[in-house]
């Protein structure tokens, strides 16, 4: 398999990944400003901060409107991670990848660029915007189950794999920090149970509302919630599930190569140094220097394996 | 009394034999179930993204070519003959590109100037001497086939550097399959779906001596901006093989080597669909960024079999294309079976002459063009347009050659109101390799879409058609 063709589907599926990340930040927003009395330019500056995307906003605009905030998330061409633009650079490397798809995979990567395109070739008003950022989880959803049930489990299927999971350990990790530092200081202590919707959002963020229920019941509390989005095993957007599935594969790609390079030791060490503990110890810690330090080790991480398996020249 | 050979309808209506089941099929059709037929194949064509770049346009514009539902129909005596003619020229071809690379008899016999090889562009002199595997020089061949008449057929034009369009006869064929099944139980339509099949096997049989085992194939594609980057990618995945751009190669030990997740590994055959020019920066165009450095060395060195050798352009040059009789008879022994379209050169003054005397008349084409661009047809040019066209030819008579206008057969494509004839042309693939030439039946139907236009080229607005050649 051609190292170009890894990266491609690396890339393919960290921007799908991000873009139904993204479409999911937005309907939280979205719902917080509209439960919001007061202030939801603030919770606009946090959905463009969980973004990424804050500074090059203020570029463009000079002050955080909820208009513009929607607009350069979902559509803006000169966001490069807006909702469009990485359903845009899915498909570019799908196309560029295309022999190592199926048909069904290709299929629904196309069609949600196709479908995405149309329907943001305006402005989305606020009434739309709620069906628009439904068809990116529709469209997410398909690509990934055209993924799971029609390609081999070889390596092309490893690095769409860990494609998935680089991206959406960086976006858990993300929401968490920006949402948890903006609410913290609001909250008497991490352990105090918490009569705020605002903590709701962080669980909403990651589509994680109902899964948080089972586990912990109706009580919320910053500790369980940061337990549940970093430690725990059985939610599929935490980082600990994200970093053993990220184990995982490159142990697959291990077998099957017969080799393996620094990244898959790095994704034990990473394992090891982040999640092998227990949550009193990262608030001990500091949860932002936790989060910080977590992500850079996941991006050095990402950039070993591009370099491993021979992604660029 | 038609004006044209229509291929479907004779003068006073009545089908033809070939389309005698299709013109059935068809009257006993309902119109608006065609309609959403023909809406559907281009939804199928759209999803699966079989679309082209148009050059000049902004990097996303994909555009569909149009696709019409009526097939084209050709009778076994008829492919028949056409085969054998398409397979005798192949052969010259073949034989006039290794003498021209080698002793040049053709030129000692006097039989082609040596200035239109010597000073032609598509000459590579870094080919002098070398003789690919099998010797076979272009392992893909496209004719372009008109047709004027019940028997007269004329080559319009031969493709022998990298021609496209494969992936349109096969899609359009799936995509047939798939709207009107029962159309193909009620006639017996030979089979084109082995060519990705016969495709690899022609290349791997012409692997250089150095491939161990199972050659290794790959296609060279300039990258997903390219026209025809759908086909690069539809040949290589249903080939099997890799496809690759030149920043995934590169010489190592001698041999040229992809890129691949576990290191550098030998390419044997590499399907090239990057032109001569681009192909090795160190060799020729130093700008390229779509090729391999040092590719050529490799090549000449025997390290790897490039499909098709680079200079084949010497034999379909516009220029060498009134020279073919001559070709054909000069290696084949044999009279041609397929006709060429009177020619005049106009580097030559006295058909220059004739040439700016009777421009209404007469189709004009660059010596070096494609695609349909930069081409004068007169008989519907405008007389600004032929005005503009005279201070071109005569500032460079050497860039251009001119042929009279064909009447180019048509065939009924479904409109809005029904069937109505349009012009058609034939790129049928041939496939050559020490085994022998094998050509897929049929081809692929250019249709020029608008009323009364020659110009089939789908950058100038031309759609295809299933092309059938029926069985014995």
């Amino acid at each position: 398999m051609l190292g170009k063709t890894a990266g491609g589907l690396f890339w393919m599926s960290r921007y799908l990944e991000r873009a139904e990340n993204t479409a999911r930040l937005l309907e939280t927003g979205q719902r917080m400003a509209l439960t919001r009395t007061q202030n939801s330019v603030e919770e606009w500056g946090s959905v463009l901060k969980t973004a990424g995307v804050l500074d090059e906003y203020l570029t463009k605009y000079e002050e955080v409107t909820r208009d513009n905030a929607v607009d350069w998330v979902l559509r803006d061409a000169d966001n490069s991670s807006s909702v469009k633009s990485v359903i845009k650079q899915a498909r570019v490397n799908a196309r560029l990848v295309r022999t190592a798809l199926t048909h069904d995979v290709w299929n629904a990567v196309n069609a949600t660029w196709m479908k995405i395109d149309a329907a943001t070739k305006r402005r989305v008003n606020e009434r739309d915007l709620p069906g628009i950022l439904e068809l990116v989880r529709q469209q997410a959803a398909l690509v990934r189950g055209a993924t799971l049930g029609t390609m081999l489990r070889n390596d092309m299927f490893d690095f769409t794999r860990i494609g998935t999971f680089v991206e959406r350990a960086d976006n858990t990790g993300r929401i968490l920090d920006v949402k948890y530092y903006v609410l913290l200081p609001t909250a008497f202590a991490v352990g105090s149970s918490l009569d705020n919707i605002q903590w709701e959002s962080i669980l909403r963020s990651v589509g994680a509302g109902g899964g948080y229920r089972i586990t912990h019941g109706q009580k919320t509390t910053p500790s369980d919630i940061a337990q549940f989005l970093i430690l725990d095993q059985r939610m599929p957007r935490s980082l600990h599930f994200c970093c053993r599935k990220l184990q995982e594969n490159l142990s697959y790609l291990k077998k099957d190569y017969g080799f393996s390079g620094p990244s898959c030791e790095a994704s034990t060490a990473l394992y090891e140094k982040y999640l092998d503990q227990p949550i009193a110890d990262i608030f001990d810690f500091g949860l932002h220097e936790y989060i910080q330090d977590f992500l850079n080790d996941l991006s050095s991480l990402s950039r070993q394996i591009e370099i491993d398996y021979r992604f660029y020249e | 009394m038609n004006e044209y050979f229509d291929e479907m309808f004779e003068g006073d209506g009545s089908l033809r034999g070939p389309f005698e089941e299709i013109g059935r099929w068809f009257n006993a059709e309902d119109a608006s179930r065609l309609r959403s037929k023909q809406r559907e194949a281009e939804e199928v064509f759209r999803l699966t993204g079989i679309t082209f770049n148009v050059y000049g346009k902004a990097e996303a514009e994909e555009r569909l070519i149009p696709f019409d539902i009526v097939p084209r129909v050709i009778s076994a005596r008829e492919w028949q003959r056409l085969e054998r003619g398409i397979e005798q020229r192949v052969r010259a071809i073949n034989a006039f590109l290794h003498d021209i690379y080698h002793r040049q008899e053709i030129v000692r016999a006097g039989r082609v100037p040596a200035a239109m090889i010597a000073e032609n562009v598509a000459f590579l002199p870094q080919m002098l001497g070398v003789s690919p595997p099998g010797q076979v020089y272009t392992h893909i061949v496209g004719i372009d086939l008109v047709r004027t008449g019940p028997d007269e057929f004329y080559v319009l034009e031969d493709n022998a550097r990298t021609p496209s369009g494969v992936s349109y006869m096969l899609e359009n064929r799936e995509t047939m399959l798939k709207m009107f099944p029962e159309l193909f139980s009620a006639t017996n339509v030979r089979n084109v779906s082995d060519y990705p099949r016969n495709l690899r096997r022609s290349l791997a049989a012409c692997a250089p001596n150095c491939a161990e085992g199972e050659p290794t194939v790959a296609v060279l594609t300039p990258g997903i901006y390219n026209s025809a980057y759908y086909e690069h990618a539809f040949l290589a995945d249903q080939m099997a093989v890799e496809l690759v751009e030149g920043h995934d190669l590169r010489v190592v030990d001698g041999r040229v080597c992809m890129r691949t997740t576990r290191g550098y590994r030998p390419i044997d055959v590499l399907y090239r669909r990057v032109d001569d020019d681009f192909l090795d920066p160190l060799n020729f165009n130093p700008d390229s960024a779509l090729g391999v450095p040092g590719i050529l060395d490799v090549y000449r060195a025997g390290g790897i079999t490039i499909a098709n050798a680079p200079g084949t352009g010497i034999a379909d040059d516009k220029a060498i294309y009134s020279y073919m009789p001559e070709i054909v008879e000069f290696y084949t022994g044999e009279k041609p079976l397929l006709k060429n379209v009177p020619t005049w050169k106009c580097s030559d003054p006295e058909a220059l002459s004739y040439v700016l005397d009777n421009l209404s008349e007469l189709v004009v084409k660059e010596v070096h063009g494609s695609g349909g661009y930069g081409m004068l047809i007169g008989p519907t040019a405008s007389k600004k347009e032929i005005a503009a066209f005279r201070d071109k030819l005569k500032s460079r008579p050497a860039n251009y050659i001119a042929q009279p206008t064909l009447s180019l057969s048509t065939v009924p494509i479904f409109t809005r109101s029904g069937l109505a004839p349009r012009h058609v042309d034939l790129r049928p693939f041939v496939l050559v390799s020490p085994d022998g030439i094998k050509i897929t039946p049929g081809g692929l139907t250019r249709v020029a879409l608008k009323k009364g236009s020659l110009v089939v080229n789908s950058s100038q607005g031309g759609g295809t058609k299933d092309t059938w050649v029926l069985e014995d």
